[in-house]
């Protein structure tokens, strides 16, 4: 198992130095210019200067490997820094964002935090009700229960996050007055008043990307503990006399989790992707929102950095994946 | 009022178990009744779908219920009606008094869980024991199977044992607890010859050692002339034919009987003769019987056979077949 996830670890490589190359590329090929976004009182002269002081003016391989040394080099380095205090950084240059002109990786980590409170909480609830929902839904085949489960998870899993999320502000927010319609990241919880008020204003962001979570987990949960439910070895559960509950949530859940848990692996960086339209929706500034600022005032190195830390936790979860696989499933080898 | 009363281990009184499904009601079980006396090996035959596995399967109540349903008859064991007590009282039977191998252990065997944890599971279930002792017995049981290196194995999981092997393990299970009766439904029939001739050896030597009653279920008519006290032989969801096993293929008293074993291939002989086989199909049970169910195949057959169901007749000693017509006589019954 070790040597196959070092394996895998050095494979990774490759694949990510070829994705970094695809999305420098894409975003090089987009028309933006970095002084587009400045007073139109400034004389082309200068501008050109400032193009020639970023780079941009320079071969394009020049520029990628440049910028490929700082993200992978400088960056951790600066990061190590940061997080431990020893001096390891290098004094040169830094990923420099055009519109703020600090370093990008800055601000991803000023994000970061309320993208994982609203992202991943949401996954944790998504998930806490996919498995029961799954499970009483296959185990009540057609019952009353699963009708009306396949219903709502069918409508989860159909509709965008975007119009649920409009949705629920308009009932919930505008309508009922229940909750604020803006995610307030300066909140900062300190006793059990302001908890509420942040567990009021998380609500909403976590129920609109929860739903849709739930909905697709429990689909797949469903459908692989029907199949288990029906195997040889479940009859023989029941034959040694043990309890249903036993049977089910030992015997079954267990056989029926091992392709359920990759798809919740595989699905975290999905759900990253996926919380860029909820944090626009609920104003939650986290690195979605980052993104999207970033795309549309042409901020390039932005716009690289954050989409290559998508493929990493792409391809790093993926691995997550197949290792959990080999962990859950003791038929599967990987050495 | 145990063993003091009835000589009996299980004695099955007119059992009716009924299949609901969309198309109308599926008879599978019509009226069976057997008994089982302590330590005796009863054979069950018959082609497939009639009604051998179910029967066996409703007495312990292992058939989901619904579309199952058991609409009469007791079923007597330890002074209990299966038929009738609560499902708590069940489960404590099953698994523990009466144990269970069925036929394809490829798939009979729970993958995820070693085979250590699927052994213990029952004793620690039925009997109480701590870990320590549950695994001592287990190791045990393993090597009572015939199991090499039992303690070892213990830790291994069922796709790191062959078939046989597995078949092994599956005895073990069922005889964790030291069960009164055994229902072995087809346990050869997915070996090949040589780990079946083995597996046949184990069961006869397990069953002079530790003296249970077995139930054995096959279509395989040598393996019944080897192992078996009685055989039962079924048809169309009824008992036809019961007699001890050497009267039995010595003296058939029913038309299916007789036409059974001459299905059975002889080596013996310049040429191999033309395979005999039985013409037409098993009845289709959908509804209850009110002829012969073996009338449209039955060479014997007359007018009464078409209006009523033949009870079964005493034909000779601990004998009895359901047949209108006498073959010792050569003419119809006059009953």
């Amino acid at each position: 198992m070790l040597t196959y996830t070092i394996r895998r670890l050095i494979l990774a490589i490759p694949t990510l130095l070829f994705i970094s190359f695809v999305i420098f590329l894409i975003v090089k090929l987009s028309p933006s210019d970095p002084t587009a976004g400045l007073p139109l009182t400034i004389p082309p002269e200068v501008r050109e200067q400032i193009r020639e002081s970023l780079g941009v003016n320079d071969p394009v391989f020049v520029q990628y490997f440049k910028w490929l040394k700082l993200m992978v080099w400088d960056e951790p380095l600066h990061f190590i820094e940061g997080t431990t205090g020893w001096q390891v950084a290098p004094d040169g240059p830094r990923i420099i964002s055009y519109q703020t002109r600090s370093p990008v990786m800055d601000l991803i980590a000023q994000r970061m935090p309320q993208t994982l409170w609203v992202v991943g909480t949401s996954y944790i609830v998504g998930i806490l009700i996919a498995l029961p929902l799954g499970i009483i839904s296959a185990y009540k085949q057609y019952s009353v229960f699963d009708q009306v489960g396949t219903f709502i998870s069918m409508v989860g899993f159909s509709v965008p996050t975007f119009f649920t999320g409009v949705l629920f502000i308009v009932i919930f927010a505008v309508n009922l007055g229940w909750f604020p319609s803006v995610y307030n990241t300066t909140h900062v919880v300190t006793d059990w008043d302001s908890f509420v008020v942040q567990l009021k204003q998380i609500i909403m962001p976590v129920m609109v990307l929860g739903l849709y979570n739930a909905s697709q987990i429990s689909r797949y949960l469903r459908a692989s503990m029907l199949d288990n439910l029906n195997q040889d070895y479940v009859r023989t559960a029941r034959a040694k006399g043990l309890t249903e509950k036993i049977v089910v949530l030992v015997h079954v859940l267990k056989n029926s989790m091992i392709p359920v848990v990759t798809v919740i692996a595989l699905n975290v960086p999905a759900v990253f992707g996926g919380a860029i339209i909820t944090e626009q929706v609920f104003k939650v500034n986290g690195i979605g929102q980052l993104l999207i600022i970033a795309i549309q005032s042409g901020d390039v190195p932005v716009v690289q950095t954050v989409s290559f830390i998508f493929a990493v936790l792409i391809v790093l979860f993926s691995l997550i994946a197949d290792i959990l696989y080999g962990v859950l499933d003791p038929r599967i080898r990987y050495d | 009022m145990r063993d003091g009363v009835t000589p009996f281990v299980l004695d099955v009184k007119d059992l009716k178990t009924v299949f609901r499904t969309r198309g109308g009601e599926v008879h599978a079980v019509n009226n069976v009744s057997f008994t089982l006396k302590p330590g005796e090996l009863l054979g069950v035959v018959g082609e497939s779908g009639s009604g051998k596995s179910v029967t066996m399967m409703s007495l312990i109540r292992l058939l989901p219920m619904p579309p199952a349903e058991i609409r009469g008859g007791s079923v007597m064991f330890e002074g209990q009606d299966l038929a009738r007590i609560p499902e708590e009282m069940m489960r404590a039977i099953r698994g523990a008094r009466i144990g269970m191998v069925f036929q394809d252990p490829m798939t009979s065997l729970n993958p995820v869980f070693t085979v250590g944890y699927q052994i213990i599971e029952p004793l620690r279930t039925h009997m109480g024991l701590s870990k320590a002792q549950a695994a001592t017995r287990a190791a045990e049981l393993l090597d009572l199977v015939g199991i090499p290196d039992a303690r070892r194995r213990l830790g291994d999981y069922p796709h790191q044992f062959s078939g046989g092997m597995r078949q092994r393990v599956m005895i073990a299970i069922a005889l964790a607890c030291d069960p009164k009766v055994l229902i072995a439904d087809e346990p050869t029939t997915a070996l090949d010859v040589t780990i079946q001739a083995q597996i046949l050896e184990l069961i006869k030597e397990l069953r002079q050692k530790l003296g249970m009653a077995i139930v054995w279920i096959t279509h395989d008519l040598g393996v019944i002339a080897g192992i078996a006290d009685r055989v039962m032989v079924m048809y169309g969801g009824q008992v036809v034919e019961q007699a001890p096993v050497r009267e039995l293929f010595a003296n058939p008293q029913h038309p299916y009987t007789r036409m059974l074993l001459e299905t059975v291939p002889h080596i013996r002989g310049e040429r191999a003769a033309k395979l005999r086989v039985i013409q037409g199909q098993p009845p289709i049970l959908s509804r209850a019987p009110d002829s012969c169910p073996f009338l449209a195949r039955c060479p014997q057959a007359f007018d009464r056979c078409a209006h009523e169901n033949p009870a079964r007749f005493d034909v000779g000693p601990a004998h009895d077949a359901a047949c209108f017509w006498d073959f010792k006589t050569g003419a119809k019954r006059d009953v």
